[in-house]
């Protein structure tokens, strides 16, 4: 095994080149590049974790936008319902008067009809008697020979129409 | 290499100098071999792959976001091993854990196919050990600087009855000196184990063609499908060991941050 038989020859060798290329890799790469790499990782990491840090925030920012809108809403819905509630009142109220003020014209106008018509009936009923009494007198006279004057033909006549 | 038709599969650990025969400091010889060779490639390597990882985007890219998943992998092992405490060790333990994957990694290209022999870094008790007595000494001065020598109460575990405490602690020492000889020895065992093997079979399916087509069907087929498999293993084995190695490297760190 020349690792064992060549010791003696190539120690001072092998340990001189060892120290010289690891004592290199120690100096230049250990201590001169792994500390700078190893501190772009860290400041990476702490970026990341920043950035989570303010996304987090942000969401919560958003969340809380969200929430006051979702608020803001719900209060211009309840303020929609309440004007439309009101308006409603209002209509029907407004209905009413104007239905009130049509049924007392309409009130009033049947009245005077009533009142026309009441009167017309009249006239017509004393049309009616002075034809039934020129009438009863005429047929007094033809069938009768009698001749009656117009006052005891109306009040003949004024006592069958009452009795009907 | 090959000795009338034998195939030596040790022999892709050998060290060999490629220049520099004369250098030396204090009287040691240093000469450049192919296994500083191998770990200046893994230098080259890691360093070209950690470069992409600098442009440090907030936005990465593939390549910054596979550094950083290095990076990240072995700081998360720091934290859920030691806490906050151990982010100091993330350097060194990087540095290791780094090391060792991209010297197993390298080692296992089929570099000779372009005529370089590929080496094994990690294969190397020399440098396995070298790097767990580091991650040793380190807990040792960790250890002692925290705690002084409140830290030899790591070799007592709570509830430990009082007539037991000699033994225990003599049993708890022992395996806490035990630590950086498993932690050398299991990286170079491992290493070594699989190169032998992949370097074996490989022998088979050369001597098996050269002996006709029925060794050829027999021999070197499934050797070479064995090999696929066991490629794939030891691309796994290459990540396990680095894994290992940093693990328990942060694991007795935290032992002597936090004691027990």
């Amino acid at each position: 095994m020349p690792q064992l038989a060549q010791i003696a020859e190539i120690y001072a060798s092998q340990l001189f080149w060892l120290t010289v290329f690891f004592g290199a890799i120690l100096v230049f790469i250990g201590y001169g590049m792994v500390p700078k790499i190893q501190k772009t990782v860290d400041l990476r990491d702490d970026k990341i974790a920043a950035d989570l840090k303010e996304a987090e925030a942000a969401q919560k920012a958003a969340d809380a936008l969200e929430e006051d809108y979702r608020a803001g809403l719900d209060a211009a819905r309840a303020d929609a319902a309440k004007a439309n509630a009101e308006a409603k009142a209002t209509a029907a109220k407004k209905t009413e008067a104007s239905l009130k003020r049509a049924e007392t014209t309409i009130d009033k106008k049947l009245a005077a009809a009533a009142a026309e018509l009441a009167q017309q009936r009249e006239a017509a009923r004393a049309e009616l008697e002075a034809m039934a009494a020129e009438a009863t007198q005429a047929m007094v006279q033809k069938v009768a020979g009698l001749s009656i004057d117009q006052r005891t033909a109306t009040a003949a006549v004024k006592k069958e129409l009452t009795h009907g | 290499m090959a000795e009338g038709g034998k195939i030596d599969p040790m022999h892709q650990f050998e060290v060999q100098p490629l220049f520099g025969q004369g250098w030396e400091i204090a009287g040691y010889q240093i000469p450049f071999t192919n296994s500083a060779a191998w770990m200046a490639a893994t230098l080259v390597v890691l360093g070209v792959f950690m470069l992409g990882g600098m442009k440090r985007e907030l936005v990465p890219g593939r390549w910054q976001m596979a550094v950083e998943g290095f990076t990240g992998f072995i700081t998360g092992m720091i934290d859920t091993n030691i806490g906050k405490e151990g982010r100091k060790f993330v350097p060194y333990v990087f540095s290791l854990f780094m090391f060792i994957l991209f010297a197993n990694l390298l080692g296992l290209l089929p570099t000779a196919a372009a005529g370089v022999h590929a080496f094994t870094v990690t294969s190397h008790i020399t440098i396995t050990g070298v790097l767990a007595l580091v991650s040793f000494a380190l807990v040792l001065i960790v250890g002692f600087a925290r705690h002084g020598l409140h830290f030899f109460s790591l070799f007592v575990p709570h509830g430990t009855p009082t007539v037991m405490v000699p033994l225990i602690f003599l049993i708890e020492l022992f395996s806490f000196m035990f630590r950086p000889i498993s932690l050398g020895l299991r990286l170079f065992v491992a290493m070594t184990a699989g190169h032998i093997l992949l370097k074996v079979l490989a022998g088979f399916v050369i001597n098996g063609s050269a002996g006709g087509i029925a060794t050829l069907a027999i021999v070197s087929i499934p050797s070479f499908i064995l090999m696929i498999g066991i490629s794939m293993l030891e691309i796994l084995v290459a990540g396990i060991q680095a894994y290992v190695f940093a693990l328990l490297t942060s694991l007795y760190l935290n032992d002597a941050i936090n004691l027990h």
